[in-house]
């Protein structure tokens, strides 16, 4: 059985001025797929990245996520997708429960749904004796799974992670590795922006950017054999190095 | 002294290269000052008044042509009914109305009494104020002129004369205010938000651990804007000679000196206030909030003292600001010396010591 | 000792930072502080930098107490802290040579211990540090927390937010500085940079867990580790969680690690265990434990 495609990007490309930031860039993404979109800081990453949320007009190129087009039909994507950042994920000096519902009423569900699905996240996350919190008196680690169920709340077919697990310690990174499994096991896409090559040798096919452009695209176990090393780290530390001296 | 004068290298850096800290600097202290001087008056010309004549004598048309030839007033409409009054107020063109009452001159020859009622539009009570006393003038006056060589028994002739501001220009009053408030601005503001922006970048961190002394990371931070506030105040002092025709009566050497003090002053509590302050942001609030609305609101600037209630009055001495104007009210409109102003001198350098005293106490040479 | 720590403890109001912590740092060792974030690594950097005075406990640097002698620390150390604290206003060069004189130094007074370090920046030394990639923001921090030759050098969090050539490139230098007899102080998130010190200290939630070699930290591991893999990694680690055996199962990449509570283990057991739940192209083989299993056992 084939899976459909929810993102796909053809010769996607955006430039400022002379600068091209993204250059004719093309991939597609599979429906519960966890997609890693790595590259240095600069690559292009957060400006690809902002092409396909809609949030920016591409300059030439095509590209339809989760069915809709990011030139025309940007505010469909949006209510198609979630979207957490190592940055911005939820406000500290909101309760655990009002954090939810507020972020439940901005994706336009119903009071009825907003309620049921409170109770359902508490009970999953096991937040009973905290929900009345301020999220700032969280551990980051409970802060991040939180903020990732919260951008699940509407149920969207693709989930934009910028970063999600870095400076979190080991087990609670399993767990929400753990977390993102069972989305992407529901048939909910991942996206996962980094430039922490650890982070990419969870997913199932990662893209590497370096200068605007794919220069690689594979599962990282076939990464790893065509380049011949052990890590995804490596991988990147011999791709940059290629293109830096040709 | 080499760490010091790097410092300070470093610090003229910061300046030039902010646009927006230039703009505050440099751009403020003449927009306010041409603001204060052109926009924002007290003084009344061609306000627009209407009249409701009920006798249409011979006496009332002198009066009306009286008030129509004076500078201040421009009649805009004659109204006939009493009702009539409400409805030109609510339009808000018209800020007075002169109500005549009926057999003006009979009344004023039969019983030598006869009523003007003049009705003005107090939304803004100092306008309100002004008119009454300029529409009384008038007719003052007028009566005066109608009684020559009538014998009274006897007569009170009150006579006025307004001294240092002759033509009550408002840009004599703004000026002291607005040099107050930009080298308070300049100084306060703009040391504390260069300070807690080291704190905000960690750069404080590292200006900790090294062999500066905190001291000279404080000094090196307030030299330039005491350099840059004595700019500015020269170059609000020119303003207000060149271009508002305003004399410095006293000496302009202690003006300087008594700018310096205040300055100091200034940069005191400027320093006091980034040891509260965490963030730029903070500071900038804490300075506006703190300095600025106390400065504006009870220094005297705007609002005299001595209509203040008690309470408000005693709190207005804690301000430098009031000191610091009546100091340099004192010495560019009536010209006094030291000897004049040496009590509000001393009190001033009584709380730039407190400040200095609290700020070095509150200092900390960690992050603690 | 370059540096000592005894039963130093740290609390912020009522959150305690760090609590009972020692070690010592050999001179010319590189010495790394591996833990998450809030595991209080900046508040260990702040005491031994002096700017932050302990609760308990006394701690040396470079031969001075910290608290007693914190100005002769001051000007015999270098620190870099957790964001690259430079002014973002100034060129490289106006960075650097502020720093060199507020140290009471010159660029070129101590240029050959930067040098191979400015010599990646010089190109853009007239360009503002905040126009600069984090890689070489990277770079200039260092060089101004070296320019007047520290004996001891305090980095806190040096490769957070760095690509990974430039984290590559910086644990190079940092080797570089460690053989011009310069005692290093490094702390780091990210497990796999752990290697690269000569010894370490786990920490987490102010406390650590283990100090010793990376070698030997990860020898003492007490359980053999087996990579197992499945078609689906979701339902591999449901059925692995509910396996009556299990000792523990963490994602790692493309694989779980396993370890199982038994001395005797079959994999064929295991492996017929989760075929009976569904699951194919199982895959199973013994693995080396690394610096995050030693990690997440001991925080256990």
């Amino acid at each position: 059985m084939k899976k459909e495609n929810v993102i796909e990007a053809d010769q996607l490309t955006k430039t400022f001025g002379d600068f091209t930031a993204v250059n004719a860039i093309s991939f597609e993404v599979k429906k519960g797929e966890i997609f890693g979109f790595l590259g240095a800081n600069g690559a292009g990453k957060t400006t690809a990245m902002k092409m396909l949320i809609g949030i920016s007009k591409p300059s030439s190129g095509t590209a339809k996520v989760a069915g809709f087009d990011v030139y025309s039909q940007t505010e469909f994507i949006k209510k198609n997708i979630g979207y957490m950042s190592q940055k911005f994920a939820l406000y500290d000096d909101l309760t655990v429960k009002e954090n939810i519902t507020f972020f439940g009423g901005i994706y336009g569900l119903s009071r009825k749904k907003i309620k049921e699905k409170r109770a359902q996240l508490i009970s999953e996350l096991g937040l009973e004796d905290i929900s009345n919190k301020l999220v700032g008196s969280l551990p980051l680690g409970w802060k991040q799974k939180l903020s990732f169920s919260v951008s699940l709340l509407h149920e969207p077919k693709i989930v934009f992670l910028d970063e999600p697990t870095g400076g979190v310690d080991p087990i609670t990174r399993r767990h929400f590795w753990e977390m993102i499994y069972k989305a992407a096991d529901q048939g909910t896409t991942i996206f996962v922006t980094t430039h922490y090559m650890d982070e990419a040798e969870y997913c199932d096919r990662v893209s590497i950017m370096v200068e605007g452009k794919i220069e690689a695209l594979d599962t990282p176990k076939k990464l790893k054999e065509q380049f011949k090393v052990e890590s995804m780290n490596d991988v990147f530390l011999k791709l940059a190095r290629n293109i830096e001296a040709p | 002294m080499k760490r010091f004068i790097g410092f300070i290298k470093k610090e003229f850096y910061h300046i030039f290269r902010d646009r927006r800290s230039l703009f505050i600097l440099f751009g403020m202290p003449i927009a306010q000052i041409l603001l204060f001087g052109f926009a924002i008056t007290n003084e009344i010309n061609n306000v627009d008044i209407a009249i409701l004549d009920h006798s249409k004598d011979a006496t009332t048309e002198e009066i009306i042509n009286k008030i129509s030839a004076s500078k201040y007033f421009t009649i805009k409409q004659i109204i006939v009914r009493e009702a009539d009054i409400e409805t030109v107020f609510k339009k808000g063109k018209i800020k007075a109305v002169l109500n005549f009452e009926k057999d003006f001159s009979k009344n004023l020859i039969k019983e030598q009494k006869a009523t003007i009622q003049i009705i003005t539009d107090a939304t803004d009570p100092n306008t309100a104020n002004s008119i009454t006393n300029y529409i009384n003038a008038i007719l003052q006056n007028y009566q005066q002129s109608k009684n020559k060589g009538i014998q009274i028994d006897y007569q009170i002739v009150p006579q006025t004369r307004m001294v240092y501001n002759p033509e009550l220009k408002g840009v004599f009053m703004f000026v002291p205010g607005v040099m107050t408030i930009i080298l308070m601005l300049v100084s306060a503001m703009m040391t504390s938000i260069s300070i807690t922006r080291e704190k905000e970048l960690g750069t404080m961190e590292i200006l900790l651990v090294s062999p500066l002394k905190p001291f000279q990371v404080i000094i090196g931070k307030v030299v330039p804007y005491i350099f840059l506030s004595l700019v500015n105040a020269t170059v609000i002092v020119l303003l207000s000679i060149f271009i508002f025709k305003m004399p410095v009566a006293g000496s302009l050497f202690l003006l300087g000196a008594e700018s310096v003090l205040f300055i100091i002053t200034s940069l005191a509590l400027g320093i006091l206030i980034s040891t509260i302050a965490q963030t730029q942001q903070a500071a900038m609030m804490i300075s506006l909030m703190g300095l600025m609305l106390p400065v504006i609101l009870l220094s005297g600037f705007i609002f005299p003292i001595a209509s203040m209630p008690i309470p408000l009055q005693i709190i207005s001495n804690i301000i430098p600001a009031k000191w610091f104007i009546i100091i340099i009210k004192g010495i560019m409109l009536k010209g006094v010396g030291i000897t004049y102003v040496w009590k509000e001198t001393l009190i001033l350098i009584g709380m730039t010591l407190f400040f200095i005293g609290i700020s070095v106490k509150k200092y900390k040479i960690r992050l603690e | 000792m370059s540096i000592s720590l005894s039963n130093i403890s740290k609390s912020y109001k009522k959150v305690k930072a760090v609590q009972d912590i020692s070690f010592d740092v050999n001179p010319g060792e590189l010495f790394g502080l591996i833990g998450p974030d809030g595991a209080g690594k900046t508040t260990i950097f702040r005491i031994l930098t002096t700017l932050l005075i302990p609760d308990e406990g006394t701690a040396k640097v470079a031969g001075f107490d910290i608290v007693a002698d914190y100005k002769a620390i001051r000007s015999s150390v270098g620190y870099m802290p957790g964001r690259f604290s430079l002014y973002q206003d100034l060129t490289v060069e106006e960075n650097l040579s502020f720093f060199a004189t507020i140290f009471g130094t010159t660029i070129e007074e101590n240029y050959d211990l930067i040098e191979d370090i400015y010599v990646q920046i010089a190109p853009f030394k007239n360009r503002r540090a905040g126009k600069l990639s984090g890689g070489m923001k990277q770079k200039l921090a260092l060089c101004c927390a070296l320019i007047h030759k520290p004996k001891v050098l305090f980095l806190d969090e040096p490769t957070t937010g760095v690509d990974p050539v430039s984290r590559k490139e910086f644990w190079e230098m940092l080797k570089r500085l460690q053989k011009k007899g310069i005692t290093i102080l490094v702390s780091t998130p990210y497990m796999d940079e752990a290697a690269l010190c000569d010894r370490i200290a786990l920490i987490q939630n102010g406390a650590i867990l283990d100090i010793d070699t990376p070698k030997a930290i990860v020898s003492k591991f007490p359980k053999t580790i087996y990579n197992v893999g499945a078609n689906n990694m979701y339902k591999l680690i449901q059925s692995l969680q509910d396996y009556e055996h299990l000792y523990s199962v963490f994602p790692f990449g493309e694989f779980v690690h396993y370890t199982d509570q038994r001395e005797s283990f079959e994999i064929a057991e295991l492996k017929s265990y989760l075929e009976k739940a569904g699951l194919t192209d199982i895959h199973i083989e013994v693995a080396q434990a690394n610096i995050e299993d030693a990690f997440m056992e001991l925080a256990k």
